[in-house]
């Protein structure tokens, strides 16, 4: 019953290569239970890169990243303490499936191969869609969501094995500004209400900033991170643009910084 | 229609244009929603080389194909693993190499062998009954493979990255679904034929995507136009005295078009469009 959170990601000193151009450079950082963490970033600043190490679907090129204690590579079981919610655009909305299978693939592993789902299993299917509040629409083909449901049905898939830790990979890209604005709302109750570690990648700083607990801000090194009123002070998203600030021009507030790399990812049906 | 049946040939044909029909429908399904129409053509058109090889070396050219398909199939799939080469590139090298291979291998046999133009295009009428058991065997083991990993195909094929995240052996699946892959195809070749063999397998599959929006009424669907097409072209081609492979797989393909403009997708657009805006608005 120590007072100290336990230590649920660490990642100390890691570089990740892919083929031979290092996409991220010495990165430290400890997620502890209970965080909200936003890992902000420009476009190719290893953000995504960053998730994926964490997931175990890309090795370090040195350095270590533990999930749990493990290599993420291998957690063996643990790996149902995890929940990943990836990015719309790898998802096909056309595929012929409803909101309640989807949800149901989430706990493929814990059934088994060869094996169907058990009551157990659309008991929690049906928490899942609950606790995202998408319950009316479990019969539906998921090309028949809206943006916003769509964010949930991958949210409850995730969920759909009740993990200690959220990793979402641009989860408003998707989304239009308010939409955006009432998600992040949102998994703000949620990280309260389930005590849910949640660790987010965005490049929408302004947005981002204000809901989570503290922030990592990446452009192929770990330029600063911390709580987000210190570290997104004026020098520090100048530094994370680089020599991109001087496209975007010189943004006071955050939001305008990215603004017009953001604009070429509304969604479309 | 009815005299037909009573030779044993149209008989074993029927049973083979069934099995074709219907193993070929069902895994085109996931060739169809996993974007490998290319793969399947390129797998098949590697069955030429080991059609060749089984010829020369004098054993069943059944069980020659059974290897060297899965072999290129594991190539492709080894060699699109690399970052640097695209899948597309990948079936791109083996699809024409291994044709060519079976010609280089034929060029050594003494003679002409006629019985590889029924290899190439089908010829389901001169179907043995080794080949009927052969396909019945093969369908077996393919069938059995997709009801035990149902769960898992499906999970690879909508969201291959969640799934290995979620601790599925991804890279196993796939390669045993190229397995799938071209084991469905080498017990189709009699039927339909080398070159166009892919129609069979993708056809089907498309016109039952545009029919519903089920994975499993998918399936369910597609083996059910897949096996309509094989009996439809089966007796098409005694009736009009035509190829049957060909015969079989324009039905397959007139099918399509006919499942296409009939699709209630189109006709849900509207109604889906005014959900939408609901949905929006509540």
């Amino acid at each position: 019953m120590s007072t100290v959170k336990v230590e649920l990601i660490q990642a100390a000193n890691l570089s990740v290569a892919y083929q031979d151009k290092l996409v991220l450079e010495d990165v430290s950082f400890t997620v502890r239970e209970g965080d909200f963490w936003g890992i902000l970033g420009p476009n190719g600043s290893g953000k995504t890169t960053l998730l994926r190490s964490m997931l175990g679907l890309i090795k370090p090129f040195s350095g270590s990243i533990t999930v749990l204690g493990s290599a993420p590579m291998n957690l063996g079981a643990k790996r149902d303490q995890i929940g990943y919610v990836p990015q719309h655009a790898h998802i096909d909305f056309n595929f012929p499936i409803h909101v309640r299978d989807v949800v149901l693939l989430g706990r493929s592993r814990k059934i088994g191969i060869g094996r169907r789902p058990g009551a157990k299993d659309r008991e929690s299917v049906d928490k899942a869609l609950e606790r995202v509040d998408i319950q009316d629409l479990a019969n539906r083909q998921i090309g028949r969501l809206s943006g916003g449901q769509r964010q949930r049905v991958l949210i409850a898939r995730a969920l759909a094995l009740e993990p200690d830790i959220l990793l979402l990979d641009e989860p408003t890209a998707a989304l239009d500004v308010t939409a955006a604005e009432g998600f992040y709302e949102w998994l703000h109750s949620m990280h309260l209400k389930m005590k849910l570690t949640l660790v987010l990648v965005s490049h929408d700083v302004g947005v981002v900033s204000r809901y989570v607990s503290a922030v990592a801000c990446l452009n192929r090194r770990l330029v600063a991170h911390g709580v987000p009123a210190e570290v997104l002070a004026q020098d520090t998203l100048e530094q994370m643009y680089g020599c991109d600030a001087m496209f975007f021009g010189h943004g006071r507030v955050p939001h305008m910084v990215v603004l017009p790399e953001s604009q070429g990812e509304h969604h479309h049906d | 229609m009815t005299e037909l049946l009573q030779f044993e040939f149209m008989q074993r044909a029927l049973l083979v244009a069934t099995i074709t029909g219907a193993v070929c429908a069902l895994v085109g399904v996931y060739v169809v929603l996993r974007g490998m129409s290319f793969i399947g053509a390129g797998i098949a058109h590697a069955s030429f080389g080991g059609v060749a090889l089984g010829m020369l070396i004098g054993i069943n050219p059944f069980f020659s194909a059974i290897l060297f398909c899965t072999g290129v199939a594991w190539g492709i799939g080894l060699v699109s693993e690399s970052k640097r080469i695209h899948e597309d590139t990948a079936v791109g090298i083996f699809f024409a190499s291994t044709m060519a291979f079976g010609v280089l291998l034929l060029g050594f046999l003494k003679g002409y062998r006629v019985d590889l133009f029924s290899y190439i295009f089908g010829n389901i009428l001169a179907v043995t009954q080794f080949d009927v058991w052969a396909s019945l065997v093969l369908a077996v083991l393919v069938v059995s493979l997709i009801v035990l990993l149902f769960k898992e195909f499906l999970f690879l094929t909508f969201d291959a990255e969640a799934a290995q995240v979620a601790g599925l052996p991804v890279r196993r699946l796939n390669y045993l679904m190229l397995t799938i892959i071209s084991l469905t195809i080498v017990l189709s070749i009699k039927a339909v034929g080398i070159v166009l063999v892919s129609a069979l397998i993708v056809s089907p599959a498309a016109a039952a995507h545009q029919l519903t929006d089920d994975f499993k009424k998918m399936m369910l669907l597609s083996v059910v136009l897949g096996v309509s097409s094989t009996w439809i072209g089966l007796f098409l081609s005694s009736w009009l005295d035509s190829a049957s492979g060909a015969t079989i797989v324009i039905t397959a393909t007139l099918i399509f078009f006919i499942c296409s403009a009939f699709s209630p997708h189109r006709r849900n657009l509207r109604r889906r469009l005014l959900t939408l805006r609901n949905d929006v608005g509540s």
